[in-house]
């Protein structure tokens, strides 16, 4: 609740990251959601994955639309910048502010309404532009703040609260990410702490446009029998294909796993990631093969989960339109202004 | 029909060049106009085209004048008719002594001419297909053949010509001298035949000066170039693409890196206009200067955007090319129709800043300063063109800048006063005029980040519902708005020659044409004091230049009188005080218009009150 101020001491003994951070100073205000409400879990989720990685907090702007999930971002990283802007618009106003500075690390929190509805055509622009970024949708198939209507990623024949069928056909933003080139794809479950951690951290640790379907139950309107987004029914539904591990630092792959189920991936600033198998049949490099598991698996009622594509060879929009290394929102007037004596040149030209 | 002597005119007259949109000709009518000025001799010429891209009839008009007028004149002395599918309008439209060209390979029946003008055929197919076999080439130099004979009509000299073509085709030695070959074709066809030069002549003179010819639209992208803008964000959209297009264009020749040849500048196109301005919203925010162009249908979809950069107070440069509305309206055609929707853009009450530039080069110097303005205010700024200035290639002064001038980046607090210990708050009215300090985001590890929304907050940017903080904020928004006043460019007043009780206002692309109507007025005995109105929010002096008449005509190219609308409704002013003059069809406004509707007014003031009538 907004009006209780959050106490600001912590315990001396916390553990501390590289950084010398603790997970205090990645925490923002007080969630004002309902109790139990999956996107809190996704804000600790996030809160834990810029902690293991020792980001500074201030050198992440967090962007949102409009909605429950769009206001989570004043609930984490409260050092940070954060843009709560208009209805399914996040991806633009990301995108303009990547532009600005690239040095910065751009996390993009949306939610299905936000970006399956009036936010899909920028959702999939900034997806297909490859934005570096970190594209997170709290997807709970509900338009929660307005009270309970469905949103476009509700499945067919899923019930609302008050007993009403949805009829039109479900939006997989995973799927459509795939299909729009998204160089990270992944798909993680918000009471699945231990497989979302590593999935944020590498997707920020990811260069170009990383998007990660959370499916996060509404407590107050889709967390009932009938509805395919519920903790229940996500847990049995749940079908992971991998389990993750970062590796920031250079040690080397501890030996945990069975041989055969681990697969390195080595992303292209050298992090690395450490992909527990669970199905022994899955590539995650292989785009096509994943939008195909995708359906074969939706098409028995499952939920994928896990990093579903990586390419560690990405690019971004920065390298696309080959701007120069110094964040734009630093050049000045000798780098920008040609100066008089070439406007005199331009004016000769003009005669 | 009584006879009419053909119009005589030397340095003053007005060519229409009627043609098919796709045929090559907008190159060879430009280089027509481009000759003229070679000749010391100032013109003015218009496109009037299809929203098409092949077949649809299109015009280029070319006011060829001495004394400078460079607005639309109205009438045509000379009808250059390339077009059968609107030979009957094109004829009709001829001024009654003036000149009609055209092709006479194939005779056409008496019945199509007129009594009253001159009519000259040249056979320009006949000449075209004996010396070109290529379908192409047939089509582009029957465009340069007709160049020729113009040139000899008029009396044009072949060498101004001809030198504009070798700096066209500079390198190109064969389509160079293909054209030239081209020009003497017509030149020498008509002087052997026909009666050379008509009435309508050209003379060397020195009128032109130093001045330059550019379309607003590239004038307005070179002000974003020198105004330090980093970011272009659109979506195409007639009249405004060639100002990304130019933009583009600049930033290649002006932006790049010397040692890396990266480029200092990043332009995307959006897939809509909400993505566009979202763009820019999101690079001002993080503090790059940010623009977008775009026309009528695009401020639509971006108002919501605007909203939040005016009530979140987040820069931003709107170039809005206008063009005749509602709806898709009339693409291709001029209008200065969106005042209003840009003054109150979004929902809830919102203000913003307009610059009404009146050319090119002021296109060039507003957009420059738009940048400054949108940062120091940290609002939308949007510059007014319209597809008249925009789009049209136009005679003004040379381009300037200041090679001392500074960007004025606004209230930014940085690191180090942070560190100072300096109070933040992002919407804390510290200086009094409603501009509170922003920062970075990045700045610092501890201090200065803060949450921006568009939802009510309090002075350090706290959510808040509470009436009475959002009513507080509302009050400085409208504090700021009053700052803005004495930021943007002033009204430019000009008075009549005698003390009068009639002024006129006006702005933006009427400028020529209300400076033209001005001479034309004072012959007919009307004097005027004159208000070019540059910016709106609206400056002190004109409350008082409109307290200073009993009548002010407003002058404006819409059907609603929007600008008057909005003086009225900003300045508490008796409507009856105010009389709009109004002109809307698409077309550019004339001189003649101007004249025509003032001096009927005026005529009217003049009756003899009913009281003397009676006595």
């Amino acid at each position: 609740m907004t009006y209780i101020a959050k106490p600001k001491f912590q315990h001396p003994g916390l553990p501390k990251n590289d950084l010398g951070y603790t997970h205090r100073d990645y925490e923002g205000k007080i969630s004002t959601l309902c109790a139990g409400c999956g996107h809190d879990s996704i804000t600790a989720s996030i809160i834990e994955a810029c902690y293991e990685l020792s980001i500074e907090p201030h050198r992440v702007a967090k962007i949102s639309g409009i909605g429950c999930s769009s206001k989570t971002p004043d609930y984490f990283l409260g050092n940070s910048h954060g843009f709560n802007s208009v209805h399914g618009r996040m991806p633009s106003v990301l995108t303009g502010a990547n532009l600005a500075n690239r040095d910065l690390i751009y996390l993009g929190v949306s939610g299905d309404g936000d970006s399956a509805s009036i936010g899909f055509g920028q959702f999939a622009h900034s997806i297909r532009r490859a934005v570096n970024m970190t594209y997170i949708v709290e997807n709970n198939g509900v338009y929660g703040l307005t009270k309970g209507q469905f949103s476009a990623t509700a499945d067919r024949g899923s019930k609302s609260k008050k007993g009403v069928t949805n009829t039109d056909n479900a939006i997989d933003l995973v799927a459509i990410a795939l299909q729009l080139g998204a160089s990270f794809v992944a798909r993680s479950f918000s009471g699945d702490k231990t497989q979302l951690v590593p999935l944020i951290a590498a997707a920020i640790q990811h260069k170009g446009a990383a998007f990660i379907d959370v499916v996060s139950p509404c407590v107050a309107f889709n967390n009932h029998a009938g509805s395919t987004k519920s903790f229940d029914y996500v847990r049995e539904h749940n079908d992971a294909v991998n389990r993750l591990d970062v590796i920031t630092g250079r040690d080397p792959i501890t030996v945990d796993y069975a041989p055969g189920t681990v697969q390195v991936v080595e992303q292209h600033d050298g992090t690395r990631l450490a992909l527990r198998k669970l199905d022994a049949d899955y590539d995650p490099h292989d785009r096509l093969g994943a939008m195909t598991f995708l359906q074969k698996h939706a098409a028995k009622g499952q939920i994928v989960t896990g990093l579903l594509y990586v390419d560690p060879d990405s690019e971004d929009l920065h390298s696309h339109l080959n701007t120069v290394d110094t964040p734009l929102n630093q050049l000045g007037e000798k780098t920008l202004c040609p100066g008089n004596n070439a406007l005199e040149k331009i004016n000769a030209s003009l005669r | 029909m009584s006879v009419q002597s053909p119009i005589s005119s030397v340095n003053d007259f007005v060519v229409r060049f009627a043609n098919v949109n796709g045929s090559g000709s907008a190159s060879a009518n430009e280089l027509f106009a481009r000759s003229i000025l070679r000749h010391g001799v100032p013109v003015s010429p218009r496109n009037v085209f299809p929203s098409n891209i092949q077949g649809l009839p299109t015009w280029y008009e070319v006011r060829v004048t001495e004394d400078s007028h460079l607005g639309a004149r109205g009438g045509i002395d000379m009808m250059v008719a390339m077009n059968p599918q609107t030979w009957d309008k094109d004829v009709a439209s001829i001024e009654p002594g003036g000149y009609l060209f055209y092709d006479s390979t194939k005779p056409m029946p008496t019945s199509k001419f007129r009594a009253d003008i001159t009519v000259i055929g040249v056979p320009l197919t006949a000449i075209t297909n004996s010396t070109y076999t290529d379908p192409r080439q047939r089509q582009l130099f029957k465009n340069i053949i007709y160049l020729g004979a113009m040139c000899a009509l008029l009396d044009m000299d072949p060498k101004l010509v001809e030198q504009l073509i070798g700096e066209q085709y500079k390198g190109k030695e064969k389509l160079l001298s293909s054209n030239v070959h081209a020009l003497h074709l017509g030149r020498d066809w008509a002087l052997q035949n026909l009666k050379c030069p008509i009435g309508l002549r050209v003379k060397k003179s020195d009128k032109v000066g130093d001045r330059i010819f550019v379309e607003g639209n590239s004038a307005a992208a070179l002000g974003a170039v020198y105004g330090g803008a980093t970011v272009c964000a659109w979506y195409p959209i007639t009249p405004s693409s060639s100002l990304a297009d130019a933009f583009t264009t600049h930033c290649k020749k002006l932006r790049h890196d010397g040692e890396t040849g990266k480029a200092n500048y990043a332009i995307v196109q959006g897939e809509d206009e909400l993505a566009s301005i979202g763009i820019v919203i999101g690079a001002s925010w993080n503090g790059a200067r940010a623009f977008t162009a775009t026309s009528g249908p695009g401020i639509s979809l971006m108002t919501e955007f605007i909203g939040l950069s005016y009530f979140a107070e987040i820069p931003a440069v709107i170039m809005n090319v206008q063009r005749a509305g509602p709806s898709t309206g009339m693409p291709t055609r001029t209008q200065q129709c969106d005042i209003i929707a840009c003054a109150y853009a979004s929902h809830g009450d919102t203000k913003h800043v307009l610059l009404f530039p009146e050319d090119p080069a002021e296109a060039f110097e507003f957009a420059a300063h738009a940048f400054d303005l949108a940062e120091r205010l940290q609002t939308t700024i949007f510059l007014m063109l319209d597809l008249d200035i925009g789009m049209n290639h136009r005679l003004c002064r040379p381009l300037k800048w200041d090679d001392a001038r500074q960007y004025d980046r606004g209230k930014v607090m940085t690191a180090e006063m942070l560190e100072d210990g300096r109070d933040f708050g992002r919407y804390l009215d510290v200086d009094g005029d409603g501009i509170p300090f922003r920062t970075y985001p990045g700045t610092h590890p501890t201090k200065g980040s803060f949450f921006t929304r568009g939802t009510s907050r309090d002075r350090y940017a706290r959510y808040s519902e509470e009436g009475s903080v959002y009513a507080d904020n509302m009050q400085r928004l409208l504090r700021k708005f009053e700052t803005a006043q004495d930021m943007v460019p002033r009204p430019l007043q000009a008075n009549a020659a005698k003390p009068t009780k009639y002024g006129v206002i006006y702005f933006g692309s009427t400028a020529p044409a209300m400076d033209e109507a001005i001479g034309i007025l004072e012959a007919r005995g009307h004097q005027l004091d004159r208000l070019r109105i540059r910016a709106f929010p609206f400056h002190s002096s004109v409350a008082s230049f409109i307290a200073d008449h009993d009548f002010v005509y407003v002058v404006e190219q819409n059907r609603d009188a929007q600008l008057r609308q909005l003086i009225v409704n900003e300045n508490g002013i008796d409507p009856v005080r105010l009389v709009p003059i109004l002109h809307y069809d698409g077309s550019p406004i004339t001189a003649r218009f101007i004249a025509g509707a003032i001096g009927d007014h005026q005529d009217q003031l003049k009756v003899t009150p009913l009281r003397k009538v009676k006595s």
